[in-house]
Formats: C-alpha cells, structure tokens, sequence
C-alpha cells in the first residue's frame, strides 16, 4: 500500500486503536487534519488552547490507562504545549504528542512558525523523534506508543514536518518493535522478593507507603490483597491515591506537607517501610536527613531504577513491574504459613489509633460562611465517594485529596509533580468523554479556572456535563496561606481581584451557573448539579477566605514537625 | 570522586545533547566527553569524565541507562582501565628553546609533526596526569595553543563493553 505521511499517520493511530485525538489545527498540520477529515473511527477534539489538549489527552490516559493522544502545529502550537508535556512527565503518563514542523528543507532556517520542538520538549519527555523520512514514519508512531506505555510511562513526542506528511511511501504497521538500546525490566528479583517479605514478616512497627506507581501499574487490587493479608496500616501519596480504599480501617490518609497525623507519625516511626510505586518526594518525606534520622529498614519496589535510593537510601531494592512483584509477595505468603508476630502489631496499631485519634482533619464548620473542606465532604456524600474527580493547584486541591474519599483508582486527576494551575477543567473533559456515562467533578479555584477558563467553549461543543465546584476564596488561597505563615502575612499579589461573575460567565458559554452563598445551600445545590445529567454545572461556592490548609508540615522541616491546626502557629 | 564512564549510544542526531542535557539539568559535573562512532557506525562510544559521591554517581549512571538511545553503561575506572588523552600543543621553538623543545617532547614520547622557523607542533598521548606534567614541564611563555581530545578509556583485559 503506498499512502502519503499523513494517511500513514492516521492508519497508525487507527492501528493503535486510538479513540479520541486532542487538538488544534495550523499550517504545519493541515495534511493530517485532511485526513482525520476523511475518515470517522478517530474522533477530534477541538479545543480552545494546545495546553488544554495535552491535559485533555493527558486524563484521558489517566482515567483510562490507554496511551492518550494530542496534535498540535508547529511553533506556537507545540510551545502551547509545553506545558501539558511537562505536566504529563511528571507524573509518569503514557502519551503520543504529534506536532506539526515546518517542512524539511526549510529546518534551521528561522522559517514562519519554526521552533526546535524537540530540543524545547526534550527535558519534559521520556523520548521524542523528529521524522525528517516518511519511511521512518510508521516505525517512529510505532515506537512512540511503545515507548509511552511500557516500563516507566511517559509522553513521548513525534515531530513530523510539512513535506514528511504529503509524501508517499509503501505502508506497513510493524507488529512487533526491538530496541537494543532499550529494554525495561518488568520481572522483580526473586531473591529481594523474598528477601523484602522476611523483613515484613519480622518487622514490629511495619508500615506500607504507595503512590502513583501503584495507579500507572494497575496493581490495586494486589496492593489491597497483600496489605489486607499482612494486616499492616497504609497511606497512598497525592498521586496514589485510590490505590487502596480510602474507607478501609488500615488506611491512614495521605502522608506528606499535608498529610494526616497518623500518616506522618507511622511513617517516620516504622521500623520497616514497604515503598511502592513512590519516590521518597520532598513533599511527602520532607527533610531528607530528619526522615533518615529514625533508624529503619526500607524496601522499595518500583519499574524505575533511578527512583531508588535517589532521596533516601534503600535497603531492598526490587525493580520490576509492581503488580507482577505484589503478585509474587501474594504466592509466596499464600505458601508460607508464617504471618507477623500478632503481639507486636497489636502494639503498633494501638499506637498508630491513638495518633488517628487526635482527629488532625477536624475543622470547625459554620452555619454563616461555607467552608471549603464542608464544599468537599458534602461532593463525597452526593456521589457515593464514586466519582471522577479532578483538582487544579491550591488549598483547593488538598481539600479534595484529604476529604474526598478514594475507594478506587484512577478516579482522582491532578497534577501532583509539575504542580499545574489549570489543569482541572481539560482534565475533566478528557475523563468525561473517556467515561461518558459517570460523573465527573472540577474541584477547581477562582485563579486556577481562569487559566483555561476557555475550555468551558469546548465543553459546550462536545456536551459535556462536568460539574465545576469553584471554592471561590477571591484569594490565591495557597499563596495566601504561606505569605500568611511565612511571610508575615504580607499578601503580596495574592488577592484576585476583578472576578467574573462565574455563573453568568458559564451561562454565556451555554451552561447552567450556580452561585452558593450560605452553607444549608451546598447540599442542595450539588445535588441538582449532579441530577442535571446534560448539563454542564458551574457551581461558584464563596468560601471562606481565611481557611488554611491543614495539618501542615513546613518546606524543608522534618515530617514529624506538623502544625495541626491554626492554635498551632 | 573521579569517576571515568564509558557508555554506547545509538549513532543518531541529538542523542549527544541528550546526554550533555542530562548532567546539565540535574547539575551533575562534566570534566570531559568524548564521542565518536564504533567500528559499527550504527552506534557511537562515549568518554565522560565525571565526579561526584558514590550516591551521585550511582544516579549518573542510572539515570544514562535511563535514556532511550543508550545502550550500555559502565564506570570503567571501577576495575582495572587504561585512560588516553591526546594533546597537540603548538610551541615557540627558536634559538636555545628549540633543542630544548625538542628534548623534552622526547621525554614525554611526543612527536613533533609540524615545523616551521619559529615552532613546532607536538603531539603526544597520555593518561590526564603525563599531560597535565608535560605542558607544566615546559616554559609556560613559550606555549602558543594547545588542544586535548578529552579522555577516552577502556578496561582491561577481558572486561568488555559490547552488545
Ligand atoms: C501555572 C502555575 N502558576 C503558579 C502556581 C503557583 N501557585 C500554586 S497554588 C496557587 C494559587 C491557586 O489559587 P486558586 O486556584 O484560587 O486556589 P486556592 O489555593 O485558592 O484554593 C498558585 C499561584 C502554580 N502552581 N501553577
């Protein structure tokens, strides 16, 4: 079959059964868009700016575990880009951004729209191409795909230029794909494997710490078989949570800068510590020297080798695929009648229940403002805790994490590595259309919003019924909060002034806008959102503006060192 | 630490600045890299010249076995290696220096390959340490230009870097 760059192109992604496409059209791509014009199994999402198509492609893959897909054009659209790239790395998904490149021979020549797309991405990548042959074409699609799905995940980026989509060349799909330079190791140690189950079976505080390794590897339901086999307490990190459920009495919460009491406690005062799928992240563990100064014994499994003993030095490292690992501890521990010493464990969680009983996520409630963390509970109880839930960056987002209760994983979207204010909207959109059937929650702030507030025009296109619950503050609330703490509550540039009206906002765009002022209406009006099944439902929630995230552990300070609440400061 | 790692890498564009942006993005140090294609021009054998704790360096090579065009790693100043750099140095070679220039290169087992009135061009190879002792050996006023290649290295023996 001889066929031109950009049929190619499709025919790859159809091969690859590629469901939806995100992205934008220009000069450098018009080829492909000719041709995803002409065929109907790939569906095209229009969305208003190229960063909103990464994040959208980005939950798609997150909510799913398929590889997700954007398509932006040369220059400013692969600089818009950028950012949902980098976003993507830092939490390890597998993606394929396709950008469009001026044509060959016009390369290095400062051409209209020419960037170095792949030398500004390639730091925020796991690889990328420049395909200056069409020939290389359909091995370079199948690579990227490979390469984004198997052993750590990441986005991986294809630079096609101009001239490389209109030419043609004999087409065919390669079944397979070698790389000798590439080889990821998928099957643990056997001889750590058993090395790290004595240590558990021998330990006395043993503790269980997950993250987002746990989620990207599909293995929660190992995760929970073996916690619930060993009886030990477990916390997931921001990024793993769902990987065990949240309702569970083993589980403590999130640990980390605002994790629970009971989380950080265990943690740091565990005499062995099983971490899976986690990388020891300044935010969870925080000063790397205070965290090392309680003696314990660590084991560490993870598909990444270069996350081990990166912050923390490791005692049992097992590198492999985490389901594959848990599903060989399971085997081993259903063959072996040996179980942990019961008195000792008893004793540990006597003391893990009296740090949980301390009740650090207590807030005061009021019957006059609505209080944010009310805003999050009340979401919970009105979806049955089953909802796909996504955050932007802020107080708001840790209110989500630390009171919304994940039973399942993938149903939690936010940027947890990179950090992304704006995330939140494009994220739902792309677990939307991934699950068209189930609701799916923004819980998003006033500043966040309105950086990709634009995207509510994509949500009307494409009928997405997403509810928005804007915990409206007027402040860069998490700003706000460390100025308040740290900087003598000199609130420097963190007021929002000059809000829209949110709710008109949403209903020009040709959704329903709510805005709830008085904390009897929250219930009330999540509920009618959430019975609203067509519609889109922006809810503007004015929360109160002082409210501060807790507990609280400082940048830099030990995990243990936790301001519990404001009579802490 | 001195540490001395030799790494394949496959032969393509921009897999150098893969490299070179790794230990520039996690600030790790370069004393010196070389590269240039095996006997299968298919694939490229790298020197670099790092330092750093044992941790750091442990994570350099981790984190080069980590990129997707690398093939093979290995710190080859671990176990027993030979290391060889290559030094031209232009010198100013007239009147008493000449001889003396001359004598000394042959100390160092240089070869001067280039002559004219006034200088020379040595060449010379050599671990880091004889080169650094020969340009120190020579009167400082006298040196015109000098270029090295950077240390390229390889181990004893029967260890062997190869796929
Ligand atoms: C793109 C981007 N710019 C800046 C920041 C720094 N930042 C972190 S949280 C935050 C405030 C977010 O305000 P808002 O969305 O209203 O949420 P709140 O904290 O009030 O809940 C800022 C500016 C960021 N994370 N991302």
């Amino acid at each position: 079959m001889v066929l031109t760059g950009a049929e190619i192109l499709i025919k790859c992604l159809q091969e690859e059964k590629v469901e939806y496409v995100f992205g934008y059209p220009g000069g450098a791509v018009l080829f492909l868009y000719d041709e995803l014009f002409k065929q109907e199994q790939i569906r095209h999402v229009l969305v208003r700016h190229e960063q909103a198509a990464v994040h959208a492609a980005d939950a798609y893959s997150r909510s799913t575990e398929q590889v997700g897909v954007a398509l932006v054009t040369s220059g400013p659209g692969a600089t818009n880009a950028v950012t949902g790239i980098a976003t993507a790395f830092c939490d390890s998904i597998p993606m394929v951004i396709i950008s469009g490149q001026v044509p060959t021979g016009a390369i290095g020549q400062d051409a209209f729209q020419e960037v170095d797309t792949v030398g500004i991405t390639r730091p925020c990548v796991k690889h990328n191409f420049l395909v200056k042959d069409v020939r290389d074409l359909a091995s370079t699609i199948k690579k990227a795909f490979y390469l984004a799905r198997t052993g750590r995940p990441g986005p991986v980026l294809v630079d096609i230029p101009k001239d490389v989509s209109n030419t043609k060349c004999a087409f065919e799909y390669p079944k397979t794909i070698e790389m000798r330079s590439y080889n990821p190791v998928v099957k643990g140690h056997q001889g750590q494997i058993k090395k790290a189950l004595q240590l558990l079976l021998e330990a006395k505080r043993p503790m269980i710490y997950t993250g987002g390794g746990v989620v990207l590897g599909n293995a929660a339901e190992q995760l929970t078989k073996l916690t619930r086999m060993l009886g030990f307490p477990i916390t997931n990190t921001l990024m793993g949570l769902g990987g065990y459920p949240a309702s569970d009495r083993q589980y403590l919460g999130m640990p980390g800068m605002h994790g629970t009491y009971e989380a950080n406690m265990s943690m740091q005062y565990s005499d062995v510590l099983i971490a899976i799928g986690a990388r020891f992240d300044d935010r969870v563990i925080g000063d790397p020297s205070h965290f090392a100064s309680e003696p314990r014994k660590i084991i560490h499994i993870d598909i990444d080798p270069s996350s081990i003993s990166k912050r923390v030095k490791v005692d049992v490292p097992i590198v492999g695929n985490i389901a594959d690992v848990l599903d060989e501890m399971i085997k081993l521990l259903e063959a072996n009648p040996a179980r942990p010493d019961p008195e000792a464990l008893g004793v540990w969680w006597k003391q893990v229940e009296e740090w949980r009983r301390r009740d650090c996520m207590k807030y005061r409630n009021s019957d006059e403002i609505i209080k944010p963390q009310y805003v999050i509970q009340k979401l919970w109880e009105v979806t049955d805790g089953d909802a796909f839930i996504t955050s932007d960056v802020g107080q708001h987002q840790m209110w989500a994490a630390q009171y919304y209760r994940f039973d399942k994983p993938r149903r939690w979207l936010n940027s947890g590595g990179l950090g992304t204010m704006g995330v939140g909207l494009p994220y739902a959109m792309g677990a939307q259309l991934a699950h068209p059937g189930s609701p799916v929650a923004c819980v998003t702030g006033e500043a966040s919003i309105q950086m990709n507030i634009q995207e509510l025009s994509t949500c009307r296109q494409f009928r997405l019924p997403i509810k928005i619950c804007n915990l409206n503050n007027r402040y860069l609330g998490m700003v706000r909060q460390w100025q308040e703490m740290f900087h003598g509550g000199r609130y420097s540039e963190s007021y929002m002034d000059s809000l829209p009206d949110f709710a008109k906002l949403a209903e020009s765009y040709g959704h329903v806008g709510l805005r709830v002022d008085k904390p009897g209406d929250v219930e009330g009006a999540l509920r009618e959102a959430f019975k609203r099944k067509n519609d889109l439902v922006f809810l503007d929630f004015q929360v109160d503006q002082t409210e501060n995230v807790y507990p609280m552990v400082q940048g830099g300070k030990g995990l243990t060192e936790m301001i519990l609440s404001a009579e802490d400061l | 630490m001195r540490h001395v790692i030799s790494l394949l890498i496959e032969n393509e564009s921009g897999a150098l600045s893969r490299v070179s942006g790794l230990f520039s993005a996690r600030g790790y140090n370069i004393e010196s890299l070389t590269v240039a294609p095996t006997e299968d021009a298919s694939m490229s054998r790298m020197t670099i010249v790092t330092s750093g704790s044992d941790e750091i360096v442990e994570q350099i090579t981790k984190q080069l076995n980590k990129l997707v065009e690398v093939v093979k790693v290995v710190d080859i100043s671990e176990s027993a290696h030979i290391e060889r750099e290559l030094l031209l140095i232009k010198v100013r070679a007239t009147g008493k220096d000449r001889e003396e220039m001359k004598r000394m290169s042959e100390i160092f087992r240089g070869r001067i390959i280039d002559v004219t009135d006034s200088t020379y061009v040595i060449e010379m190879t050599g671990n880091q340490q004889k080169l650094d002792s020969f340009v120190g050996a020579i009167d400082r006023a006298l040196i015109l230009e000098t270029v090295r290649s950077g240390v390229t290295g390889i181990g004893r023996g029967d260890r062997i870097l190869k796929i």
